[in-house]
């Protein structure tokens, strides 16, 4: 009988107090993790967005291509009128 | 106390404390899966631009890649073309004449070319000069002096340049036509208006 009083002492006084102070601690780093998630999010959505640019480069590859072409054809002509320096 | 309501006490007790310790456990469980939604709605939009951001860049690399092997071309011609018409010394004050310090560094495709020393091209002769008259005797800016020597002296002075132009002081004519003389005592006198500086007319009132 003594041991049984013993033991609900020992589950009111010790092991309720662990569990709790267990379980604050999960929680509370659970609650640390969500603003950093959001704000991941957050910078992703955005880093996302500033890529949207990223299709004109095909433009400016295009655009890149047809002005070397015209270089090229102007070289060309000059290599033509000019004389060589030797 | 009789020993059935001693255990029946004692019962109690522990029933107390295992269902204090459950209703601990499901509050902060409930709590924690609570806010493990929240990471995973979270993580969930992170995924989403992420993958986004994966999805626009994948052709980034190859693009630009591209972009660049072309004006690597582009690079090459004009710098080919630059030495091959106006002679390495020349194309390096030429270009250091255009971007100071640039001629230190050279032609990439030339490496001699950095260890030229650039002539001062660009203090000599403004840039538009420079440019045709690195077009030789075919420029229109040397067909005063078809037969003359081409171009200019890197080392010497400016006056080179005058040579290219047709004949006009550079070369310090006796008589030039005289600039035309305004004031009192010009030959040429403009008729004086009347009505200039006098008493402005007024015009008769309307009552």
């Amino acid at each position: 009988m003594i041991l049984w009083w013993i033991g609900d002492v020992v589950l009111l006084a010790v092991l309720l107090p662990v569990v709790v102070y267990l379980l604050r601690g999960v929680l509370a780093a659970a609650k640390s993790i969500v603003p950093s998630v959001q704000e991941i999010a957050t910078v992703a959505a955005a880093g996302s967005k500033d890529l949207d640019a990223a299709a004109l480069l095909v433009t400016t590859q295009d655009q890149v291509a047809k002005t070397v072409a015209g270089v090229a054809n102007y070289g060309g002509s000059l290599d033509v009128i000019l004389d060589d320096a030797s | 106390m009789t020993p059935i309501l001693a255990f029946a006490a004692a019962g109690a007790v522990t029933i107390l404390a295992v269902a204090l310790i459950v209703a601990a456990l499901v509050f902060y469980l409930v709590s924690v899966i609570v806010q493990l939604r929240k990471i995973v709605a979270g993580l969930d939009v992170t995924i989403a631009g992420v993958g986004g951001i994966v999805q626009k860049s994948a052709p980034v690399n190859d693009i630009v890649t591209a972009i660049n092997e072309q004006l690597d071309a582009g690079v090459d011609l004009l710098e080919g073309l630059l030495v091959k018409k106006a002679g390495m010394t020349d194309a390096v004050g030429l270009v250091d004449g255009l971007y100071a310090g640039a001629g230190a560094i050279g032609f990439r495709n030339f490496p001699e070319s950095s260890a030229v020393k650039a002539p001062r091209i660009g203090e000599v002769y403004t840039r538009g000069t420079l440019t045709l008259a690195r077009l030789g005797r075919e420029a229109p800016i040397a067909a005063a002096s078809p037969d003359g020597p081409v171009l200019r002296n890197v080392e010497g002075g400016s006056l080179a340049a005058r040579a290219l132009y047709p004949e006009i002081r550079q070369t310090g004519p006796e008589k030039l036509s005289r600039s035309p003389v305004i004031g009192t005592d010009a030959p040429v006198q403009y008729e004086q208006r009347d009505d200039i500086g006098a008493p402005r007319k007024r015009l008769p009132s309307r009552s």
